[in-house]
């Protein structure tokens, strides 16, 4: 681990008796003495804070001056409307390749004088070359380097960090706020990645093991791992990049059209104009020949990432692979998603999946498994 | 008799002419939670390091070895309906299998409790 980044909560992490890994290159806490499936289940029904400073803090500032310069750079990559972002908003997107795939997910928020994105932390290297490669022209692109970004998720979220910062309680799903927090200046947003109610803290490194503390020191609050970070957006039907979507997959495979707004569409104002626009938009208007699913396994048996998917009990063709797969604790079940063939995406249709040589039942469902519980 | 060990975290208990098999409290907790279990038909012939047993933790898919040769003669149904018997009473409750071994001696093969600890340590 001696070659590894350590966010500037890793020590906090040891003390509290987490089991650290390697993450896109940082140690990070997988698990903590509480284990993947309480702290899972503590996140759904209370607050669970999440340390994913690894993830990377970017900032576009128009060289005009006007952030609307910024937003239509931006739009040449990001098949969503930037420009239509209102201030103090948020919204998901994806960078895009030419063949349509996708380069890493990502969200963007409009901050009144400039944009700021969080991307992936496996991602952020070629994410940032990718920008500066395209932009650098129109917008000055500045890393965070010195940021961390604590999440925290759950039903009680909102209680907790109200203690600290008012403010937090007025907020609407994917509203962003720039607030003071134990002396820090923080920029909050309404969101996650859990399916629950809660919020994304970017916070100066050097400040963050003091909010952490405060927050952990609430008794609602208990720190969650990379494991249950796992369970909880798998539950939540919630795209892993690397697993459910990558360079391979497109947005509309993914079942991620919603993200892609009317005015980026054919017979939109801005429609295409971002890269790989001819296989996206041909294929949100005639549908893609394959689709990200739910997949519920009929037995009690977890199917992880990799398993792969038939159509019957004894055809030789694969029809398809599960991208991610496991137990779903709030489920109580295994839960998992993958790609099959539109013929066989329709919501109920049984395929079959083969674990250990074994051909098992699985059903298609809608995702998420767990309903969301966003504050509108 | 007293309990005996293997390398690969089971226990194993003579009973009558019987052997009860499970798994460490120690690897009970490498492997968290424990979601699902596999068990073999009672009647499999079964020989030494063969995978036997699928067990499914939050975190991963494990397999546990056959710990010597012989047949499976019961099997832990307990254990489907309820795989956290496994984290909760692993050196007890939580047996997954009794076997008939081919030959009582290998038993003397296998790790005693202090050598088992020596090894976990």
């Amino acid at each position: 681990m001696a070659d590894l980044k350590q966010t500037s909560l890793y020590q906090m992490h040891v003390d509290l008796g987490a089991k650290m890994v390697p993450f896109a290159g940082y140690a990070m806490p997988v698990q903590y003495p509480l284990g993947v499936m309480k702290e899972h289940l503590h996140c759904r029904a209370q607050a669970g804070l999440f340390d994913v400073s690894h993830m990377g803090q970017v900032v576009l500032r128009a060289k005009s001056g006007v952030l609307e310069d910024a937003a239509l750079a931006l739009e040449k990559l990001l098949p969503i409307s930037v420009a239509g972002l209102k201030e103090d908003r948020q919204r998901y997107g994806f960078f895009t390749n030419d063949n349509g795939g996708i380069e890493d997910d990502l969200m963007v928020a409009n901050r009144g004088d400039h944009l700021f994105l969080v991307v992936n932390a496996a991602c952020k290297d070629a994410d940032i070359a990718h920008l500066r490669a395209h932009l650098s022209d129109v917008c000055d692109i500045e890393v965070l380097q010195d940021r961390a970004l604590l999440a925290i998720q759950g039903p009680a979220s909102q209680a907790a960090l109200e203690r600290l910062a008012p403010a937090v309680a007025d907020m609407r799903f994917m509203d962003v706020i720039t607030v003071d927090i134990l002396g820090a200046e923080c920029f909050v947003s309404r969101s996650g990645y859990t399916g629950e109610d809660g919020y994304e803290i970017s916070i100066p490194s050097h400040n963050a093991p003091d909010l952490a503390q405060a927050l952990l020191a609430m008794d609602c609050v208990e720190p969650i791992g990379l494991g249950a970070r796992d369970s909880l957006r798998l539950e939540a039907g919630l795209c892993l990049y690397g697993n459910d979507i990558d360079a391979t997959t497109t947005p509309i495979e993914a079942g991620l059209s919603w993200g892609i707004q009317k005015i980026r569409r054919l017979g939109g104002l801005r429609a295409g104009g971002f890269i790989g626009a001819d296989v996206i938009l041909k294929q949100l208007d005639l549908g893609a020949s394959r689709k990200r699913v739910g997949l519920s396994p009929e037995g009690r048996a977890p199917m992880r990432a990799g398993t792969p998917l038939f159509a019957d009990m004894d055809s030789d063709q694969q029809i398809g692979t599960i991208t991610s797969g496991g137990f779903g604790p709030s489920v109580q079940a295994p839960v998992s998603m993958g790609y099959v063939p539109a013929e066989h995406s329709e919501i109920g249709t049984q395929i079959f999946a083969e674990l250990r040589g074994k051909r098992l039942p699985v059903k298609v469902v809608g995702l998420p498994f767990m309903p969301a519980n966003f504050k509108r | 008799m007293t309990v005996k060990f293997t390398e690969e975290h089971e226990w194993l208990k003579p009973e009558g002419e019987l052997v009860v098999v499970g798994i460490t409290e120690h690897a009970a907790e490498a492997l968290g939670e424990i979601v699902f279990v596999e068990l073999p038909d009672a009647g499999t012939a079964v020989s030494k390091n063969e995978e036997i047993v699928v067990i499914e933790s939050v975190k991963a898919a494990s397999d546990i070895l056959a710990p010597l040769d012989g047949e499976i003669v019961e099997v832990n149904g307990a254990l489907i309906e309820n795989p956290s018997l496994i984290n909760e009473d692993a050196m007890e409750a939580a047996w997954f299998f009794k076997m008939k071994l081919n030959n009582a001696s290998d038993m003397d093969t296998l790790l005693d409790e202090s050598a088992y600890k020596a090894l976990i340590a």
